[in-house]
């Protein structure tokens, strides 16, 4: 966000800029404000509560709905929603952010080496891309994790891994893309006619360019890794033994808890993974309003 | 030359089919787990009948599958038997083929994903254009961000919602399944109309699910094309506004539209499945489910090799088709 906004000397401070640009920029404050509740809740909420025990099975008295001791109840298992609701946002952030990290700190090796080298390796790149397109991803990761792991053993960190087997395609695309053009530009010839070289070049004067570009896309794989995260908890190749999310809603449809009337144990975990793609969706638009200047609103 | 545009799309094709048939021979054999003593395994959990000569049983199964070449052979012979269109038998219903068992479920999700697809692309690409339009009325703009933020939910959550709300608690409409027990399959008026109300939700879910990319996309892109001169010079010309809306903006803004579709195909296949397989939707996606569960390996694996066809095929065709709305693109000219 920085990089979009200039401070001049003697103008307003930083702060008061970035809040200025907030308000004009609603989907990323919004965007921000729910994933700072996330995250409040979850952290704040691990310290508070022993989550650790009460979010596994035969911690609390099964099938209680909300209220009283247990404020939003238990599950069949004998799982605290509430203990699973903060643990499972944490999981759940944490595979995402795994994974997206991967996805871009790949994506942007590769995408440089082939946007600003070009020659044979661009070309590999490029077709490797170009056909990983083609094969629609959660297809992809059911085959690899429903025969490569074991069923029974999958944790966080196993589909943390599995996600990351495709969320560097998109970064790739991007961050080549964008050298391709910037590397034509005159601030390049000059950096090259003033004796840098590559590495300085693109650490020092491509790199700061691409920033907005560089989190929009880290926002979308930390997107696409929850989701597709959450196609695999849906069709029960996901951590059976951890309390994600994903699993929740997925042992949730798995015991009917809908047609038991058991309405809790399905609706916490959908709203929390409401909360968790509306408010990344909401960030990434209001990135590419940061990167790019044609959406961009006037003060 | 059009034609040897064409010629590279079809061997782009081509390669496409031969690398997921490749990565599908690979992944099982970079697997520890075998397929067969897995089958067997369940079969003794479930019933507790463990033969005796097990391993035998499970060698000689092997020598019927040609597990026991020397793997560049097993390729060769996988190849032969993938271009023949023989994917193998399936475990779960042993000893039914994959295709016979893929070509009961395709229609089916060739049905469901054809007609949400068509329909979301078009209702979104409506809404996105009048939601560009200055002259639209003020509700009709504010209906793309509650569509985007509809659009960043999983389609299988909505589903759950839906079923909830729809079918359970207020009984409207069928929850599951693609048609009432007991009705015979046949072409009659009272089937079709079975079909179509048990389709509505699972239809609804992936609607509403994707309506808004497509809405966000046009917007973004009428918008940049009101400020283009051709516009301009449109307006100062004279022309009534629905003329400018439709042969100007639409024609225009629709071009990138189409490209994304060609792009959006894998994951209408992955959130089809998805959505199917809550439904108990008799598509690809529950035999999917159901393979997964059974450790169905040749299942899984034409299933998977059906949908990367299916998307490769898609796109070059949205590829081909794609000169026919935009005159100036000529393929191979310079």
């Amino acid at each position: 966000m920085a990089i979009a906004l200039q401070s001049t000397i003697g103008g307003p401070s930083q702060r008061t800029l970035v809040m200025r640009y907030l308000r004009r920029n609603k989907s990323l404050a919004v965007g921000l404000i729910i994933v700072i509740f996330l995250l409040v809740f979850s952290i704040g909420g691990s310290l508070v509560m022993d989550t650790g025990k009460l979010a596994y099975p035969l911690a609390v008295a099964p099938l209680q709905p909300p209220g009283g001791e247990y404020p939003l109840g238990t599950d069949k298992d004998g799982r605290d929603l509430l203990a699973v609701m903060i643990r499972g946002v944490l999981l759940t952030g944490a595979i995402g952010v795994m994974a997206g990290t991967v996805g871009i700190v790949v994506g942007v090796v590769l995408g440089f080496l082939a946007g600003y080298f070009g020659g044979a390796f661009d070309m590999v790149v490029r077709w490797v891309t170009e056909v990983l397109l083609t094969i629609p991803g959660l297809i992809l990761l059911i085959i690899i994790a429903g025969t490569i792991v074991d069923k029974n053993q999958v944790s966080v960190f196993t589909m943390a891994a599995v996600t990351s087997i495709l969320a560097w395609v998109g970064p790739t695309r991007v961050v080549r893309a964008q050298v391709l053009t910037m590397k034509e530009r005159t601030f390049v010839s000059i950096a090259k006619l003033s004796g840098m070289g590559n590495m300085e070049i693109i650490f020092k004067e491509l790199m700061p360019n691409m920033l907005p570009f560089l989190v929009a896309s880290f926002v979308a794989q930390v997107m696409g890794a929850i989701y597709a995260s959450f196609g695999l908890e849906a069709l029960g190749l996901g951590p059976a033994r951890e309390p994600t999310i994903g699993m929740t809603i997925r042992w949730a449809v798995f015991h009917s808890a809908m047609f038991n009337q058991w309405w809790w144990w399905l609706l916490w975990p959908v709203v929390a993974m409401v909360l968790i793609f509306a408010s990344l969706s909401l960030i990434n638009v209001g990135l590419d309003e940061v990167a790019n200047p044609r959406v961009r609103r006037t003060e | 030359m059009r034609l040897g545009y064409i010629l590279r799309r079809f061997l782009f094709l081509i390669f496409v089919m031969w690398t997921a048939a490749t990565v599908l021979f690979l992944i099982p054999r970079m697997s520890r787990v075998n397929p067969i003593r897995e089958r067997f395994a369940a079969l003794a959990r479930s019933t507790g009948y463990s033969p005796k000569d097990l391993e035998s049983i499970i060698a000689s199964y092997e020598l019927k599958f040609g597990l026991d070449k020397p793997l560049p052979q097993q390729y060769v012979e996988y190849m032969g038997s993938v271009l023949r269109g023989d994917l193998g038998v399936s475990l779960m219903a042993y000893p039914k083929p994959v295709t016979e068992l893929i070509g009961e479920a395709l229609p089916w999700t060739i049905g469901l994903l054809g007609v949400t697809t068509v329909l979301t692309f078009l209702i979104g690409t409506v809404i996105g254009a009048l939601a560009g339009w200055p002259r639209s009325p003020k509700w009709v703009k504010g209906m793309v961000p509650p569509l985007m933020i509809l659009a960043a939910i999983p389609p299988y959550i909505l589903g759950l919602l839906l079923v909830y709300f729809i079918g359970f608690r207020l009984k409207l409409l069928p929850m599951g399944s693609a048609y009432s027990a007991g009705l015979t399959k046949d072409w009659s008026i009272p089937f079709i109309l079975d079909v179509v109300t048990h389709a509505i939700l699972p239809a609804m879910s992936l609607i509403l699910g994707s309506v808004g990319f497509w809405a966000l996309g046009m917007r973004g892109m009428g918008v940049t094309i009101q400020g283009e001169d051709y516009v301009n010079f449109a307006e100062h010309k004279g022309l009534k506004p629905g003329r400018i809306f439709y042969w100007y903006y639409v024609r225009n803004a629709i071009l990138p539209q189409v490209t994304s579709l060609a792009l959006a195909f894998g994951g209408i296949i992955s959130a089809g499945v998805l959505v199917e397989g809550l439904y108990g939707f008799p598509g690809i996606g529950s035999t999917l489910g159901a393979a997964i569960l059974a450790n169905d390996y040749f299942v899984i694996y034409g299933i998977g090799y059906i949908t990367v066809v299916a998307v490769a095929v898609s796109m070059l065709m949205v590829d081909l088709l794609y000169p026919l709305l935009d005159p100036r693109i000529r393929y191979g000219k310079k």
